[in-house]
């Protein structure tokens, strides 16, 4: 089988902890004079399935922009593979799946093979033909996702669920050693939900991917995932998705300031 | 027979031919880029700056089309600058430095009083006028064109694609975005002398919107779109040669035909095509909606 994860060649081991891939260090963001993130303290492990939840405008994908390095804590630092976030150079390392709605136009001309392929550019640097290795890996990607028989379709002809595995074989075909995704089941019929969920299981147990799941479907997220953040502009809960679930009504009572029925998910 | 080999016994027809087809080359590889990334009306803006360049060149004596591209190029460095501060009004910019571009023209110009005939044949492009210096200028833009699109291809496709995201993978997308403008002022530039400054960014559009209609990978919109061109540049200028018609005129005109013939044709393809086995809703799935 495909290794998928093929790490850059390491230079220095400059931080001590090598499984600590990302660290948000007393982070705050502020949007409009109003405090979006207060004082976030955040780990991320290597072969973490980590959820990132919390309600609509409680700063969720302000802090996945800033881990991302696409946006600027106000104050405190982010680090990535031990290097900060201005310094560090090996962005392949990070997959990204963002929100489907912002994502891209669906009349843009473009096969799925294309779309894949255009994930590994990261890899390939500015220069660099296509290669039989590249063509490989792509195909390997789409095999993993179940989409070798879409990759001569338009990418705007496929459904919501399709598209969504679509972007995530692009991730892989940079050969991360981690996958972000930012609310990938928006506007997912639920059948193909099941299936992405168990994509995401795959990819984290049997490949070693460390995956960062942002959402807002807390029943969902909390049946799938090994740890668990909640957030609301502060950090309520950082830790093992037991101690959360250990005491879910209290933290979720706080979060959201008032007391909270968690509707239960079933999964078969 | 029919006159076609006594016109290419003229040597302004030759030029005018060779002009075409290396137009007709340029223009939708980089258009393709600029209408994908929404940036359709770039070329118009470059364009009526570069009618400033012209209107300059005539009035200190240089070379006109150099004039303009140097015109053309200082604007898409400030375009580009501009559209990242409005980066949500990125039209903002476009249409601020293309009334600058016809302002400074229409100063130049007043200065100069005496060049309307030969700003005439820049605004409406001339077959007559494309002389070697011009040939030159379009190969090497054509040259330039080839080697940085042939490399940079795919990195061009990721920008247009996700911006986002090829930043994100570690992709300079500053710089990309950069060459990109820099190329359309050389594409505008160095073949407005045929199509003319008003209609030069219509062959970055049209061809590309007609591709856009039928083409099933990003591949064939690129091939397309060149084949689009290619037609509306050489049934142009035959139209343009025998009917003494503008040749921008005519190529743009037929650059627009073609375009809405495939909007029509594809709509009757849609209605008139049996419904084939694939389409069809399985047993299985109609069940289901029942």
């Amino acid at each position: 089988m495909l290794n998928i994860v093929r790490p850059f060649k390491r230079e220095k081991d400059r931080n001590g902890d090598e499984s600590i891939l990302v660290e948000a260090r007393h982070v705050s963001f502020r949007y409009d004079q109003r405090e979006t993130l207060s004082d976030i303290e955040l780990k991320i492990i290597r072969g973490d399935f980590l959820g990132i939840i919390g309600p609509n405008g409680s700063g969720k994908s302000t802090l996945l922009r800033m881990l991302l390095g696409l946006l600027r804590p106000e104050k405190g630092e982010v680090f990535l593979w031990g290097d900060p976030v201005d310094k560090f150079r090996r962005w392949p390392l990070i997959g990204y799946v963002p929100q489907k709605a912002i994502a891209f136009n669906t009349a843009f001309p473009a096969t799925v093979w294309e779309v894949v392929y255009a994930g590994r550019l990261g890899r390939k640097g500015l220069f660099g033909w296509k290669n039989h290795h590249d063509k490989e890996i792509v195909d390997e990607c789409l095999e993993k996702v179940g989409m070798t028989k879409y990759a001569g379709q338009l990418i705007g002809n496929l459904s919501g669920g399709q598209q969504q595995r679509v972007f995530i074989a692009q991730a892989l075909a940079g050969e991360p050693e981690i996958l972000f995704l930012d609310e990938p089941t928006v506007g997912v019929d639920a059948e193909q939900q099941e299936l992405f969920y168990s994509l995401l299981e795959d990819l984290n147990h049997n490949m070693g991917l460390t995956v960062v799941l942002v959402s807002h479907d807390i029943g969902v997220i909390t049946e799938r995932v090994n740890k668990l953040v909640c957030l609301n502009r502060r950090l309520f809960f950082h830790g093992e998705v037991g101690g959360f679930k250990a005491r879910q009504t209290e933290i979720l009572a706080k979060m959201y300031g008032h007391p909270v029925q968690m509707v239960q998910h079933h999964h078969h | 027979m029919f006159g076609f080999t006594e016109m290419f016994q003229h040597d302004f027809m030759v030029r005018a031919f060779l002009a075409g087809l290396m137009v007709a080359v340029i223009c939708p590889s980089i258009g393709l880029f600029l209408v994908l990334r929404r940036l359709s009306l770039i070329g118009d803006t470059i364009s009526h700056i570069s009618l400033a360049g012209v209107a300059g060149g005539m009035l200190w004596g240089v070379y006109p089309p150099l004039m303009a591209l140097t015109f053309s190029l200082i604007a898409v460095l400030g375009l580009e600058k501009l559209r990242r501060s409005y980066q949500n009004y990125a039209e903002i910019s476009t249409a601020v430095f293309l009334s600058g571009g016809v302002a400074l023209a229409v100063i130049l110009l007043s200065v100069k009083k005496s060049a309307s005939s030969d700003i005439i044949s820049y605004l409406f492009g001339s077959i007559i006028a494309v002389n070697r210096q011009d040939l030159v200028i379009l190969s090497a833009v054509l040259a330039i064109v080839l080697i940085v699109i042939g490399s940079l291809y795919h990195r061009f496709f990721y920008i247009s694609f996700s911006e986002e995201k090829a930043q994100l993978s570690g992709l300079p997308v500053y710089g990309l975005n950069l060459v990109l403008m820099v190329l359309a002022a050389l594409v505008v530039a160095s073949s407005m002398r045929i199509v003319g400054i008003l209609l030069v960014s219509s062959m970055l559009v049209l061809p590309v919107a007609a591709s856009l209609q039928i083409a099933r990978s990003f591949r064939e919109a690129f091939w397309l779109a060149q084949a689009y061109a290619l037609t509306s540049v050489t049934a142009g200028l035959l139209a343009s040669y025998f009917l003494d018609l503008a040749p921008g005129g005519s190529i743009v005109l037929l650059a627009a035909f073609l375009l809405v013939s495939t909007i029509l044709v594809k709509k009757a393809w849609l209605r008139l095509r049996p419904l084939r086995a694939k389409d069809r809703l399985s047993a299985k799935e109609l069940a289901k909606i029942q």
